[in-house]
């Protein structure tokens, strides 16, 4: 698609529609807005629009659309797939201003925010209140937006499910700049085509969220971790689908390396309450009893020591104790990031039953390409989050090695019944992975489907689907 | 070398409630949790018993579901415990808290040393510690971040006090308190803890302290009069730094060497 550069008149009208502060065009706007975390792929945008209102989308959207301008939206940029990379300038809708929690249902347990509202806002909101949003990923400055545009997963997946499952309904401005409400603040849905959930995962391609009505649960009242150490990696990884089958219900199942720890420890200047084994298990057991916990807990420590070989297992349970091991927890990504000089990630999904099997076959490619793959993940899900680091290679060595990687890895994954993503989307950096995993015939259903939103992809082209 | 480890227990969170009628703070039974100095009180013990080898006794003060963080302490690693409980210890302020509990330690027989958390997240006074050294005849030394040596006869430790680093070295027995310091405490083990469960936790009553004044325990022996209690005020102070980035960074790097973060 040929798209209309930018001109002064175009400028000028847009202009209009954003207050004067909430404008920024050419070298006025930093860098660091032509990229997200994935940090490799980069675009200049022309200008760049803080909004406040679905109205300001709309007229921005309109205009784009009859003048062929690409529009991309962005949050926080904190994606790792590209996705909010301007790739063909033109204009960045920044929603991070639109961060107003707008209101809590208590009738109907929802609460309506701006998309720009930060995820830790949320919990620092309803939880005071006794409310619960179940939706867990690592990076909680991430904005709500992005989150539903990824339908991002967290640690929470294994017992509550993921952002798709905790969205009632999404005010949304379309490439058009039509303003439509796809789903309501209802419990059942069988109206139509569910278009919300369409919309939710679509990286910003379909449609632009200015308003989300999120579902909300009483919150369970007690919690406790469990750290559970194991002599070896394997015997860690082995024991996963065994706790899964002894019916204890927890809410996260994350498995980490020793060496992910001291990284963390690092990064954090913080030590970790545990480095003396190879590999941990942590479990998190949710109640709304003392003794329902209790009950729960105390069956996975048992079936860990006496069926899986752990070392021991121990208690997390008050506050300090949480922060010690969940926030080392939190901080893997950024501590990877921080031991390296560059990396790449693949956040493949596989049946719980195979984590095992593919945790040790990155082992095994880490060995035949000579180079650091630390992993770490919701092995309770079955969503491994593991990293290729480029150390001292060159970049060329990098790049081939990596290519080399990504396609054994993810023709792994789908020998095995897994996909591409497991949560951070597909964006820029996974399409090509994308379309061998699903194939033609399903990528063709999405194209038509991007047709029918967007039929002179101005919205986030280059992303997704071509 | 035997030790003693002094440990309570506390509310679980820092929101707590004060009956407005009575002003006392209403202690939910079921939402407690072991004093987070305290933690670190135990982990500087249990690194002297791995390097030195050491008998760590814990003990505590309180209504008998505080058995539960004396419990805690052994799946933590210490070797045992012991609780100071009797309706005639109730009430009691810091002195006779500390008075309370040097009767209690002298129950316990022969120490070298004696830690304690370096205060309270409930009372907050830090005092306790270094009254109960005083009603002990020892020595002490408060706000040790470090232990660095343990000799023989003595201990080494660094403190921190509020403008300067000191390091002392002491004759046991003697007594520390601990600040949070650069180690993370362990966590329990359920493993251990699993051994232990038939553990015996002595209780101490009135009857089996040394001194049977009652005027010197509980409300009877405080001299602290508590007129009102109230919730600390929540400080929500912001600052919004302005003009330009790097005035900015001057600024907020001043604000941080202010407050010693840097």
């Amino acid at each position: 698609m040929a798209y209309n550069k930018i001109t002064n008149q175009d400028i000028a009208y847009l202009k209009t529609i954003v207050d004067q502060q909430d404008f920024l065009e050419g070298d006025a706007i930093s860098e660091d807005f032509g990229k997200d975390e994935l940090g490799t792929v980069s675009g200049k945008p022309d200008v760049m629009m803080y909004v406040k209102s679905a109205e300001e989308v709309s007229k921005i959207m309109k205009y784009a659309n009859e003048h062929l301008i690409p529009v991309v939206v962005r949050g926080s940029g904190t994606g790792l797939v590209g996705a909010c990379v301007p790739l063909f300038g033109g204009i960045i809708i920044n929603t991070s201003k639109m961060n107003h929690i707008l209101e809590l249902d208590e009738s109907n347990l929802t609460l309506t925010v701006e998309p720009g509202v930060l995820l830790m806002e949320i919990y620092d909101y309803v939880e005071p209140k006794g409310y619960f949003y179940a939706p867990d990923p690592g990076e909680k400055s991430a904005t709500i937006g992005g989150n539903i545009a990824t339908n991002a997963g967290g640690m929470r997946a294994v017992k509550y499910g993921v952002t798709r499952d905790w969205v009632r309904a999404l005010e949304v401005v379309l490439p058009n700049g039509d303003i439509e409400w796809l789903g309501r603040k209802v419990v059942k849905d069988s109206t139509g085509y569910p278009l919300k959930q369409l919309m939710i995962g679509s990286e910003g391609t379909l449609g632009i969220i200015t308003k989300a009505i999120l579902k909300l649960d009483p919150k369970p009242v007690e919690s406790i971790s469990l750290l559970v150490p194991f002599p070896t990696e394997q015997e860690g990884l082995d024991a996963v689908p065994e706790i899964i089958k002894a019916k204890v219900s927890p809410t996260a199942i994350e498995f980490f390396e020793r060496q992910t720890i001291l990284f963390a420890e690092e990064f954090l200047g913080k030590k970790f309450p545990d480095t003396k084994s190879d590999s941990y298990i942590l479990l998190t057991f949710e109640g709304k009893t003392k003794e329902e916990l209790n009950y729960n807990y105390q069956l996975a420590a048992d079936v860990c020591l006496n069926q899986l070989g752990a070392t021991d297992v121990f208690i997390v349970d008050t506050e300090e104790r949480k922060e010690s091991v969940w926030k080392a927890r939190g901080a893997f990504l950024e501590a990877i990031k921080a031991s390296t000089t560059q990396m790449d990630e693949c956040d493949v999904v596989v049946p719980r039953s195979e984590i095992a099997n593919y945790i040790k076959f990155t082992y095994d490619l880490a060995e035949k390409y000579q180079i650091r793959i630390p992993s770490f993940g919701h092995a309770g899900d079955g969503n491994l989050h593991i990293y290729i680091c480029k150390d001292a290679y060159s970049n060329t060595e990098f790049e081939e090695k990596l290519s080399a990687i990504f396609d054994e890895m993810y023709k792994k994954a789908r020998a095995v019944g897994g996909l591409v993503s497991g949560e951070h989307g597909i964006g820029y950096a996974k399409k090509a992975y994308m379309k061998e995993v699903l194939g033609e015939n399903q990528v063709r259903l999405m194209k038509g489907i991007k047709a029918v939103f967007d039929p002179n992809d101005i919205l986030n082209p280059g992303k997704v689907v071509e | 070398m035997n030790i003693v480890v002094c440990i309570k227990q506390v509310p679980a969170s820092s929101d707590v409630k004060i009956d407005p009628v009575t002003g006392v703070l209403i202690r939910d039974g079921n939402n407690t949790k072991m004093n987070p100095y305290d933690l670190y009180g135990i982990e500087t013990a249990l690194r002297i018993k791995e390097q030195n080898g050491a008998t760590i006794k814990t003990i505590t003060m309180g209504p008998p579901p505080a058995k539960a963080v004396l419990q805690e302490s052994l799946w933590m690693g210490c070797d045992e415990a012991m609780l100071i409980s009797d309706r005639k210890f109730g009430g009691a302020d810091v002195v006779a808290t500390a008075y309370t509990i040097s009767q209690g330690i002298r129950k316990l027989g022969d120490f070298d040393l004696i830690v304690c958390g370096k205060q309270t997240t409930d009372g907050d006074t830090a005092q306790v510690g270094a009254e109960m050294a005083e009603y002990l005849g020892i020595p002490h030394i408060a706000y040790v971040e470090k232990v660095l040596e343990v000799k023989e006869k003595s201990i080494v430790v660094r403190a921190s006090m509020d403008k300067t680093i000191e390091t002392f070295e002491v004759m046991f027995p003697c007594l520390i308190t601990i600040d949070k310091g650069h180690v993370t405490p362990r966590l329990p083990s359920y493993k251990r803890g699993k051994t232990m469960e038939n553990t015996n936790i002595p209780m101490i009553t009135f009857q089996d302290v040394i001194d049977q004044d009652e005027t010197h325990y509980g409300l009877k022996g405080s001299p602290t009069q508590v007129e009102r209690m109230f919730p600390p005020e929540r400080n929500t102070d912001k600052i919004v730094l302005e003009g330009t980035v790097p005035e900015q960074v001057d600024r907020l790097t001043e604000i941080l060497k202010d407050k010693k973060y840097i």
